[in-house]
């Protein structure tokens, strides 16, 4: 039994399609903790002792985002600039945080084929999570490899959306039951709708109680 | 009636016109006094005037004087003084006696005599000294707090030295020197009169009152106690000024500041004031030392500003009156009959004890120009050189002749000290300005920021500021409030902030910000104005009690104008959306927009509002507010969102159109 925290950021909720499924789904689940970033803290004024509590109260965190300009959304850097305190994350007596998982989970507009060589984002997603990932190896975290809804404006609410929140949610509760481990992450990996719903059979067999 | 009347328009019209131009070209308002004096010394003489009456009513200016040097200290720094005060005072004394008396010796005075001169010579002058001190601003400097310690300790060295003269007695003696002619007619009824008032006084509590009892007042609480029982009587009595001090001025001050007149607390510091005077003279101690202690013991009150500002024209007055005497006083036949021996001596006197003072800045490390300050500024003999003196002629300790040849050094001493204060300004302090940098820098440290009214709106801002580490000076005028922020450890103080002097007192030239938040639009365009128009560094926030205030304040050059009650009410809007179900970021998003939104429309307005015209027959104004409201009522009523648009700009995500617009670009490249 894994407990789960699950912080959600984004600005523009009223606009949000695939990002706001994916919570609701999350904020469905029994003994997960659910935050919603930007209602908590509207005017970016951060309490950190009651953030870095939070953490100590949990094993896997899951930040959970829409990609802008192939970054989290600005809360989401504040928060870690303010409550990853060396002492505390990191650094000298800094390892408070030491064996815990992060997981990012995060929706982008371009598809899997713009996030190529060839596309025109150039780039894998991987590559622009690796701050995020970085983070987690500073503070002794393991980084699990990333959620990605591909093509998240194009995605049907009913269809892609659907189908992305409910692998989601599914993913989190085989987590929070204890399940084996991830598969291992390769430094590229990224886990697309398809490849949680293959994955996922195996998981809850881990775990058939639950 | 006329002959008071024309008395007191002789006087105030003397200082009116010879003070701004003696301010005018730098040489002091003491200086000016002192010639106004001078100028109608001749038109005294001709109405048979008793300057030396009127000097000795005017000597209560001192008095109140040291009042206000007692307001300024708290007890911890008259504390932190006590060497000084002890060593640089007892030395200065005992050195300039022991040097006057051996000069004196050797120009063939008995030595009672030359011990006496010696003693009236020694002490300096307050009234002069520290009006000008303060004048220059030069109070908080060392040599200025040296000057001051000395001229405390002298202070309090009268009292022993009256005591101590009639023992010098020597009848015998007095009708030495031929010109005995040659002295004035009231200095002779003058000493006389000493002479019947005192002749019973001469056991240890002998010292009286010198500054004006020899006008009558021969009451006393200790004449004819024994020495023990005297003693107690003088313990008694200071303690009752210290623990009255702190006790009873409180509950007293409230009281009468319940009433709401200002006028009653003028009259009650008044009555506080010469009280203690009264007081200290009955069990024969100086007044002046008694005022000053029960100034140091409400130098943490809160009434300290308003008793300041209430006292403080009092002082004024009468230390120009005392100054004026001193110049009508001068005794111009006696002067020009021994031209030279007189200057010679007044010329001696400076520069005995200018050599004195030098040597004890090297004992007590004094460096700098605070060294000159010190030597030069005390070189003078002082007011109560002439209390000793006409004390010592009516004891038969000094010969009449020689007294009014000293009487008139010690007036010239005196006219002497602004010139020697010109040369400290003009010739010493240029050349140690760095070190006048560091001095000016210790001034500013105390209370940087005014706030003006201490309410739920000033506490907030004082506590934040407090927080903060700034140091804040506060006023208010509700008596109320200020005992439960006490309680809390505020600093604050009783007083009506729009009244300039009391802003004055607080040290407004001084400070860097001044936050008005008092009630009243009147009130706070007077504070307001006066502030910007007389101390244009002073940065102002001010507080506006509606949109048409904002201009006002804006026209006045406020640096920052806050509304009300605008902040809160959008907030409270917020707080509306939020419990309407609106995410709490929107909410905040909203509310911003809304706030930029009204001020953009109040400066919209600023720019046709016109404070000649009345609003209601301003046509630009009537019509921009018209169109302004005309679209923001489609807003509100036509559903048009115009807030919602704005905040939707930054998070709309890009539509398909972008991301095949994006595609197209890449595949074309
Ligand atoms: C300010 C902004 C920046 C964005 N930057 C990117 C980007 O860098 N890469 C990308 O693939 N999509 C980008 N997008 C598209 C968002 O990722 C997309 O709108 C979001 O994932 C859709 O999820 P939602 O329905 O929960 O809002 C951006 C959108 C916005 C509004």
């Amino acid at each position: 039994m894994s407990r789960i925290i699950v912080y959600f950021a984004h600005p523009g909720q009223k606009f949000s399609r695939a990002n706001l499924a994916m919570a609701k789904a999350a904020q469905r689940l029994a003994d997960v903790t659910f935050v919603d970033l930007y209602a908590e803290y509207p005017r970016h004024d951060i309490d950190v002792e009651k953030e870095q509590a939070r953490l100590l109260a949990h094993d896997i965190i899951v930040f959970q985002f829409p990609l802008y300009w192939y970054s989290t959304p600005s809360l989401v850097k504040e928060w870690q600039d303010l409550v990853l305190q060396h002492g505390f994350a990191y650094g000298h007596g800094g390892d408070r945080l030491a064996g815990k998982t992060l997981l990012v989970a995060t929706t982008a507009g371009g598809s899997e084929e713009a996030y190529t060589p060839e596309g025109y984002q150039h780039f894998p997603l991987r590559r622009f999570l690796t701050p995020l990932e970085q983070t987690a190896r500073l503070c002794k975290m393991t980084f699990a490899p990333p959620v990605v809804l591909y093509s998240a404006l194009k995605a049907h609410e009913d269809r892609e959306i659907a189908a992305h929140a409910a692998a989601y949610a599914g993913l989190l509760s085989a987590l929070r039951a204890g399940a084996a481990a991830l598969p291992e992450d390769t430094g590229e990996t990224v886990l697309t709708t398809a490849d949680l719903e293959t994955l996922l059979p195996a998981l809850q067999k881990a775990h058939p109680d639950d | 009636m006329t002959d008071f009347l024309l008395l007191a328009f002789v006087f105030l019209i003397a200082g009116v016109v010879a003070v701004p131009i003696a301010t005018r070209l730098g040489l002091g308002s003491v200086l000016g006094y002192l010639i106004a004096g001078i100028v109608i010394s001749p038109l005294l003489a001709g109405l048979g005037v008793d300057v030396i009456a009127i000097q000795h009513f005017a000597e209560f200016g001192v008095v109140m004087m040291l009042f206000l040097v007692g307001l300024e200290l708290e007890p911890k720094m008259l504390w932190s003084m006590r060497n000084r005060l002890l060593g640089l005072g007892g030395l200065q004394v005992v050195g300039t006696t022991a040097l006057v008396m051996v000069i004196g010796l050797a120009f063939g005075l008995y030595w009672t005599i030359a011990l006496a001169v010696g003693l009236v010579l020694a002490l300096s002058s307050t009234a002069i000294v520290l009006q000008t001190l303060g004048e220059k601003g030069l109070m908080k400097t060392e040599g200025g707090q040296s000057s001051f310690s000395v001229l405390l300790f002298q202070d309090i060295a009268v009292i022993p030295m009256l005591a101590f003269i009639p023992l010098l007695a020597m009848p015998e003696l007095m009708d030495l020197g031929g010109e005995a002619a040659l002295h004035a007619p009231d200095a002779h009824t003058e000493a006389s009169g000493h002479a019947g008032d005192h002749s019973g006084a001469h056991g240890a509590h002998g010292a009286e009152d010198p500054h004006g009892d020899s006008h009558g007042a021969s009451l006393s609480l200790v004449e004819g106690l024994p020495a023990w029982a005297a003693g107690l009587v003088t313990i008694g009595a200071v303690g009752a000024v210290i623990l009255g001090g702190i006790y009873l001025t409180r509950p007293l001050f409230r009281f009468i500041a319940m009433a709401g007149l200002r006028e009653l607390f003028v009259a009650a510091a008044l009555m506080f004031v010469i009280g203690i005077a009264l007081l200290m003279t009955l069990v024969g101690l100086s007044p002046a030392l008694g005022t000053f202690l029960a100034g140091v013991v409400l130098a943490n009150s809160e009434y300290r500003h308003e008793l300041e500002s209430n006292v403080d024209p009092f002082r004024g007055l009468l230390l120009g009156l005392f100054f004026i005497t001193v110049g009508a006083g001068i005794d111009f036949d006696l002067l020009f009959g021994q031209f030279g021996t007189i200057i010679a001596l007044t010329l001696g006197l400076i520069l005995l004890k200018t050599g004195v003072l030098l040597a004890l800045t090297m004992l007590f490390g004094i460096k700098g120009q605070d060294r000159w300050l010190f030597g030069l500024g005390l070189a003078q003999a002082g007011e109560f050189g002439f209390v000793l003196l006409s004390f010592t002629v009516a004891n038969q300790v000094i010969p009449p002749a020689l007294a009014d040849q000293l009487l008139l050094v010690v007036a010239l001493s005196m006219l002497l000290t602004p010139a020697l204060f010109i040369l400290f300004e003009k010739g010493i302090a240029p050349r140690f300005v760095a070190s006048q940098e560091r001095d000016a820098d210790d001034i500013e440290e105390a209370g940087e920021v005014i706030i003006a009214g201490h309410g739920r709106f000033g506490g907030v801002v004082n506590r934040m500021l407090r927080a903060a580490g700034h140091a804040t000076t506060v006023l208010d005028y509700s008596a109320g409030h200020l005992d439960m922020l006490r309680s809390f450890g505020f600093k604050v103080f009783y007083g009506d902030a729009t009244r300039p002097d009391l802003l004055h007192a607080a040290g407004i030239e001084k400070a860097r910000l001044l936050i008005v938040a008092i009630d009243g639009k009147e009130q706070i365009n007077a504070l307001v104005h006066y502030v910007r128009s007389n101390f244009p560094h002073v940065k102002i926030i001010a507080r506006a009690v509606d949109r048409q205030h904002v201009y006002d304040l804006f026209a006045m050059g406020c640096d920052e104008i806050i509304r009300e009650t605008f902040d809160s009410s959008v907030r409270t809007g917020r707080s509306a959306f939020e419990l309407l179900g609106m995410h709490p970021f929107d909410a905040e998003l909203v509310s911003r927009k809304f706030a930029e939104d009204d001020r953009y429309i109040l400066k919209e307005m600023a720019l046709v509002h016109d404070p000649k015209i009345p609003t209601s027959e301003n046509q630009a104004y009537i019509e921009k507010s018209r169109t302004l409201m005309a679209e923001r009522e489609a807003q509100i009523f036509g559903k048009s969102k115009a807030f919602d648009l704005d905040t939707d700009r930054g998070w709309r995500p890009p539509s398909e159109q972008d991301v095949q617009s994006i595609t197209r670009d890449h595949e074309a490249s």
